[in-house]
């Protein structure tokens, strides 16, 4: 960071930009960019997908919205120290690959800005309209929460709208074991829960089915539709599935019209631009 | 010392002085003492003579991690309690190998920690860390993977590429020596092998595009014995199989441990990836000695044979498995369940290929040479979209070491079923920055990953069981002569299984992932398991 500084002050002449070490000093510049791309392809595109278009576990980066980084320092700040409670690591602590150095950092914060797509995509559906059907007859909240209210069976969504694009959004309620068929990659290992389906049937003949809370080769804990947890051993069960087929119902066309759809994800959008 | 040696002879005369005999007993025992820390070579070479010990990397020079010791065994596993943990107060990923010798246990820790522990207790004798400097840019992790023992010092290998003696009393420095500039990606992460009076260590550092090398040093002194660079210079025999300068940056580095053979006087030893690792243009040819099983004089470092597991690879297919030696029906053979899916069976003396057989899944390969060495297909090389091959770059196994139990002649190995989808791109090579050439990812078409273990029948290459974890582990393997295999998990698990059939007997949940491999001690005559994982080593026992 040092150097950088020297180099602009001998630039700008102004002292400011350097206090806080918080300027891109390759903002804009095109061969940045370009370096920036190989150490994203090589650093962030396993989870944030080749183009910084959005992966398996990672959100689109292209949004010009994004949910922790506003300024190119904040985007920094985030490549070197990750987002504590997300799968979004610190650089250099995923264990596998290449640390990045402030420069490369600085390279990968210049492609991704010039990636961007700068207008954001006209809003489609009412929001108004989305909540009721997600509070209500949609029934998505009977599993999903939002904002303290809901389900505990699903993932909680009061962030999803912000860090998903409405593709990805739309696709999970259409196709819901998609994305839990790819499994876990190694860098996601620590956040263990990805709502596997566990059905089983205790030593004294009770059947069981819910999402999968956590699993060992010997134990595994998991939640029913009723919210309850249980805490069981593999070896004193009568049987064991697990199925990457999630207990979330297809919501097809005619149970759920694209419309409603819409305005369901207009509605998660607004909840988690706040 | 040989003066306590003539003082003890001394006291061996009787005497009628009280004082001249209660300074006798003390004289004596401190001498025993500094006698029984003593590793010689001698001592290494028959290891299993002392089955109470652990004194190298893989437990002894034959690189099969089998522990003579019975007392724990099928009948008694089920009893397998906790003695002590010992907190490193390092965080990241434990990949250490304990050594023990005369009730002590030397082991590391992220960052160049080096400690050693009463093997009963777990309590620390002495603690020693290496100062690294700010910027070091280890690839994958502050990890390190052991120490070597010999004489009165341990060797540590560090992240800054020093190779430094320690006093295994005092964790003092006794020399601290520089091999290659960590400015331009080079480092240790390397358990040591010690072999006659030398240290024998391979470099790391095929993400940077260093010039890999092997070394020996002179255990006394540090001074550098023989250096084996992995990537031939211009008039050496193999040179041509590297394109225009490619050579200078061709990876190839030798970041696990080798084997030594005392009859042929040879040090078996793996290599790495050729740099970029996942693009092949601009380094055409084999890229030798990549990813290969070299097999050096040990007195002077020069190359005996070679095998090359991968030719030109481009999916950065590591051949750094720790290479088994084995003796069967005659045959002084050497073994590796490599990266790339297959197990190899060599002639030690010669290494000509035996055989090759998958133990896992694959798709790089349908074909093999006039050797019956397996090729890759073409359409297995990365594209600039990128396409799914099997197995992905992590490989069918990696670092995690294996075991041959000479009992069930059986061959153990941590292994995964993964695709990747390999994509390449131009990446200009810079000193001292990552240099890939490539991105992979998780394929979406695949099945999750999968993780075992798996027991190869080296005769056959079938794999005759496997136990399979809750997901891919990054645990070594042990086998002991109380027919049983110990391994970790992903999920914290430490696991006794019986040797001959898989069967799971004993587990234990230490609360954090296992990336190292376990070893069997015993102190006061009691047997002892240990493992690193989270951030501390665990040591189990009977009750």
């Amino acid at each position: 960071m040092a150097s950088i500084c020297a180099g602009l002050l001998l630039l700008t002449t102004t002292t400011a930009a350097c206090a806080a070490d918080d300027r891109n000093p390759y903002a804009g510049d095109p061969k940045a960019a370009k370096a920036g791309e190989y150490e994203f392809r090589i650093n962030c595109a396993l989870c944030h997908g080749l183009g910084a278009h959005g992966g398996g576990r990672g959100p689109d980066l292209t949004r010009a919205q994004k949910r922790h980084v506003h300024s190119d320092a904040e985007m920094f700040q985030v490549i070197s120290n990750g987002i504590p409670g997300t799968v979004m690591p610190a650089n250099g602590t995923n264990g596998q690959g290449v640390g990045m150095t402030d420069e490369e950092i600085w390279q990968i914060v210049t492609y991704i800005r010039s990636v961007e797509v700068k207008s954001p995509a006209k809003p489609v559906g009412s929001a108004t309209h989305g909540k009721e059907l997600f509070f209500g007859d949609a029934n998505c909240s009977l599993c999903h929460m939002v904002e303290g209210k809901g389900g505990r069976v699903g993932p909680e969504l009061t962030a999803v709208g912000g860090s998903r694009t409405r593709e990805a959004i739309i696709d999970s309620v259409r196709n819901p074991s998609r994305r839990l068929a790819w499994g876990l990659t190694e860098s996601t290992k620590e956040f263990a829960q990805e709502y596997e389906t566990i059905t089983v049937v205790t030593a004294d003949g009770k059947e069981i089915k819910g999402v999968a809370l956590n699993e060992d080769s010997f134990s595994v804990q998991m939640m029913d539709s009723n919210e309850q947890i249980y805490l069981l051993e593999k070896d004193k069960l009568r049987s064991f599935k697990k199925s990457r087929e999630s207990m979330m119902p297809v919501y097809k066309p005619d149970v759920l019209s694209d419309k409603d759809l819409d305005d369901i994800v207009a509605y998660l959008i607004s909840a988690g631009a706040k | 010392m040989r003066g306590r040696a003539l003082l003890c002879d001394l006291c061996g005369v009787p005497s009628r002085s009280l004082r001249l005999k209660a300074f006798c007993i003390f004289v004596c025992i401190a001498a025993t003492a500094v006698t029984q820390a003593q590793v010689t070579f001698e001592r290494l070479l028959n290891s299993s003579k002392e089955p109470q010990n652990w004194l190298t990397y893989s437990g002894d020079y034959s690189g099969r991690r089998f522990s003579p010791l019975d007392q724990i065994n099928i009948n008694n596993a089920r009893a397998l309690t906790a003695k002590w943990v010992y907190q490193t107060g390092a965080t990241g990923k434990l990949e250490t190998t304990p050594l023990v010798a005369d009730g002590i246990l030397y082991a590391t820790a992220q960052d160049d920690r080096a400690f050693a522990l009463d093997g009963r207790t777990g309590r620390p004798i002495w603690l020693y860390q290496h100062q690294l400097p700010g910027d070091i840019r280890p690839c994958c992790g502050r990890v390190n993977r052991g120490l070597a023992i010999l004489g009165d010092k341990v060797f540590l290998g560090t992240l800054d590429a020093h190779l430094i003696a320690l006093d295994t009393k005092t964790g003092n420095v006794i020399w601290d020596v520089v091999a290659a500039e960590y400015q331009k990606g080079y480092s240790f992460t390397v358990a040591p092998l010690a072999v006659k009076n030398l240290v024998v260590i391979g470099v790391s550092g095929g993400e940077y595009g260093v010039r890999g090398f092997i070394d020996a040093y002179d255990a006394s002194t540090g001074a550098r014995k023989w250096r084996f660079y992995t990537v031939p210079g211009p008039g050496e025999p193999g040179h041509e199989t590297w394109e225009g300068d490619s050579w200078k940056i061709g990876g190839a580095p030798a970041w696990n441990t080798g084997t030594y053979d005392a009859a042929t006087n040879q040090i078996f030893w793996p290599t790495g990836n050729p740099s970029p690792s996942n693009r092949g243009e601009g380094r055409a040819g084999d890229n030798l000695y990549s990813n290969s099983l070299v097999a050096l004089n040990a007195d002077t470092g020069k190359m005996n044979w070679y095998f090359q597991f991968t030719k030109h690879d481009e999916h950065d297919w590591d051949a750094t498995q720790v290479p088994v030696m084995i003796d069967s029906g005659g045959k002084h053979l050497i073994a590796q369940a490599n990266r790339n899916g297959f197990f190899y069976v060599l002639d030690r003396a010669s290494g000509k290929l035996i055989s090759a057989n998958a133990y896992g899944k694959i798709t790089w390969s349908d074909a093999k040479d006039a050797e019956g060495r397996p090729v890759a297909n073409k359409e297995a090389s990365p594209t600039r979209e990128g396409h799914t091959v099997c197995p992905g770059a992590l490989g069918t196994t990696n670092f995690m070491a294996p075991a041959f139990n000479p009992q069930t002649a059986l061959f153990y190995v941590t292994a995964r079923d993964q695709c990747d989808i390999f994509s390449t791109a131009p990446q200009p090579y810079e000193a001292g920055h990552a240099y890939y050439g490539s991105a992979y990812f998780p394929s979406d078409e695949a099945e999750p990953y999968r993780g075992f273990l798996k027991a190869i029948d080296p005769a056959t290459g079938a794999v005759k069981w496997k136990f399979e974890h809750t997901s891919p582990t990054w645990s070594g393997v042990l086998s002991t002569a109380g027919g049983l295999v110990f391994t970790g998990d992903a999920e914290g698990n430490f696991i006794a299984l019986e040797a001959a059939t898989g069967k799971a007997l004993w587990h234990f949940q230490m609360g954090g992932a296992v990336y190292a491999a376990p070893i069997a001690f015993a102190v006061d005559g009691k047997e002892y398991v240990a493992v690193a994982a989270g951030s501390a080593v665990y040591a189990f026992g009977l009750p």
